[in-house]
């Protein structure tokens, strides 16, 4: 049973739209088992959204982004978790984890002006009690996003006939 | 002027060459009638033939090809096949399987030696046997026996000239894939009339439903096969022209003979690339495998949802359905198809007789292009 979830998994995973049917037919599994892996993922919490990777720079909608290292203080008990949760909170963060070396979180924050993102870490995070410094890195060009090419990758070059 | 070489001269252009000129003049054609992986060489193996590059390796090797090389050959098959070959007397890096097939001929036949090859096939093996000065000896393989070569139509086809039996699995272009008792009777023929056997696995690692059987690895078979794979099909290497051959000392020394004065030795920046794709690849082999599998399901039930018939293959990148239900002969379907709904399928006469009324087509193309291909080929047999 885990080896067809986690394949419908690594289906799901790269490509969203993949239909139970057809997830069916590539793994020679009963459509009935894989809709009820997926809605058992699904209830479980093991797929946490469906999404569309979007370049909103072509969009011409182009959006800031950038990288905050926090430095912050734990506390007995809970650690980070305290902290992480007020940043998390905040829809224009994109993401929060928690990583080793010199700094303890590493934030993502989207926003529409590099001031509103600045701004935004300024006055919202830089403020929370426990966070002791931070230092924001503007992203200037997506090459790669979570496994995604945002530029256009080698066309198929093979010729239309061989052996 | 004087005639050029009346051999060569008869041995038929290859079927392939006259779709070739049809597509050429068309647009928005999606082709499975490709021969080749859609992926790109994995980066970690371009990577290290730049380097290589960078570094100034841009030198003949060992007529061997580099020991280094030959080491990992051997590495992988004793790993996955419990078969030990000395990488400094069994193993000869050629230009391709292609190359290796060639020299192999070369090395076994005298002119009106008989080679058998179960067909049908890749285009190759017959040729190449011709050039070599052999006579080809067709054992036709049919749909019924999923196009499994039977050691009793072997059997019937061995005189007293045979000097060797063709094998390919998994195979171009039917998929199909041989179990351990089927390939051992085959050996078994070959050493009760001391018989070599060619193997090409070149696609070895595209074996979906069982665990690949190297036929050197049987009982009888090492010391009369030689062993022909390569990277092109497990690594996405075609274009870097890369193989190699293993067999037996004596029978390397005279390949090394042939491809020592023809070929000199195999492309040092490809035998690197080869090095690097052995060594840390293997994930990248396994992913495009996991692909190829999702494909061949997805595709081989839309065929058969079609009603062309198609068990599913075993392994490879190919389906080879029948398209005898749909009333036209293969070409016909293949030539109609192209012209009327720009789908390219190659017909299976092309690799030999025995692929009479069945069509290959190639699976390595991403999933929304087959199921395009899928859709026109339904418009196609609905009009028929
Ligand atoms: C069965 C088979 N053998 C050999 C080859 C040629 O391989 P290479 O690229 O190593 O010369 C092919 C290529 O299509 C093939 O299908």
């Amino acid at each position: 049973m885990n080896e067809l979830r986690n394949s419908v998994l690594r289906i799901l995973e790269r490509d969203a739209r993949e239909t139970p049917e057809r997830i069916a037919a590539m793994l020679g599994a009963p459509e009935e088992s894989v809709r009820e892996v997926i809605a058992e993922c699904e209830q479980y919490g093991m797929i946490r959204a469906y999404r569309t990777r979007i370049d909103w720079e072509k969009a011409g909608e182009p959006r800031v982004f950038a990288f905050l290292d926090v430095a912050a203080t734990p506390e007995r008990g809970t650690g980070y978790d305290r902290i992480a949760e007020r940043i998390y909170r905040y829809p224009e963060v994109h993401s929060v984890y928690l990583v080793s070396g010199s700094q303890d979180l590493r934030v993502v924050v989207e926003g529409r002006t590099i001031q509103e993102v600045a701004n935004f870490v300024a006055e919202k995070v830089a403020t929370i009690d426990g966070v002791r410094g931070t230092t924001t890195h503007f992203l200037l060009k997506k090459y790669k996003d979570d496994g995604d090419l945002f530029v256009d990758d080698a066309p198929d070059r093979r010729l239309a006939v061989t052996p | 002027m004087k005639p050029l070489s009346r051999m060569v001269q008869s041995v038929p252009a290859s079927g392939i060459r006259r779709f070739f000129d049809l597509v050429a003049e068309m647009d928005d054609v999606i082709s499975l009638g490709v021969g080749e992986p859609d992926f790109v060489t994995p980066w970690r193996v371009r990577e290290a033939a730049i380097w290589s590059l960078e570094k100034g390796y841009t030198t003949y090797t060992s007529n061997y090809g580099l020991l280094e090389l030959r080491i990992e050959i051997a590495r992988k098959h004793q790993e996955r096949y419990g078969q030990d070959y000395d990488p400094a007397r069994e193993i000869l890096v050629t230009v391709g399987v292609s190359e290796a097939l060639d020299t192999a001929f070369r090395a076994l036949l005298d002119p009106g030696d008989e080679v058998l090859i179960p067909e049908p096939c890749y285009v190759s093996y017959g040729p190449c046997v011709q050039f070599a000065g052999g006579t080809v000896v067709p054992v036709p393989c049919r749909a019924a026996s999923g196009f499994r070569v039977s050691a009793e139509d072997v059997a019937a086809q061995i005189t007293p000239r045979t000097k060797a039996i063709l094998l390919s699995y998994p195979s171009n272009p039917t998929g199909a894939t041989m179990d351990r008792e089927g390939l051992q009777q085959i050996v078994d023929l070959a050493v009760a009339h001391d018989l070599y056997l060619v193997s090409d696995e070149i696609y070895d690692r595209l074996s979906y439903d069982a665990p690949h059987i190297s036929v050197a690895s049987l009982p009888g078979a090492a010391d009369r096969t030689i062993l022909l794979n390569g990277f092109s099909k497990a690594y996405a290497m075609t274009g870097w022209r890369i193989g190699y051959a293993c067999a037996p000392a004596h029978v390397i020394e005279v390949m090394m003979k042939i491809h020592q004065y023809t070929m000199l030795c195999a492309p040092i920046t490809a035998q690197l690339g080869a090095l690097e794709a052995l060594r840390r690849g293997d994930r990248d082999a396994a992913e495009m495998v996991a692909d190829y599998d999702r494909r061949r399901r997805l595709f081989v039930r839309g065929l058969n949802d079609l009603g062309l018939d198609c068990p599913l293959p075993g392994g490879a990148f190919y389906a080879f359905p029948s398209v005898e239900r749909t009333g036209l002969d293969a070409e016909t379907f293949a030539e109609r198809l192209l012209q009327e709904q720009r789908v390219l399928v190659v017909p299976g006469p092309v690799f030999g007789e025995g692929g009479v009324g069945h069509i290959r087509c190639c699976y390595a193309t991403a999933t929304d292009k087959l199921t395009e291909a899928l859709r026109r080929m339904q418009t196609f047999i609905s009009s028929l």
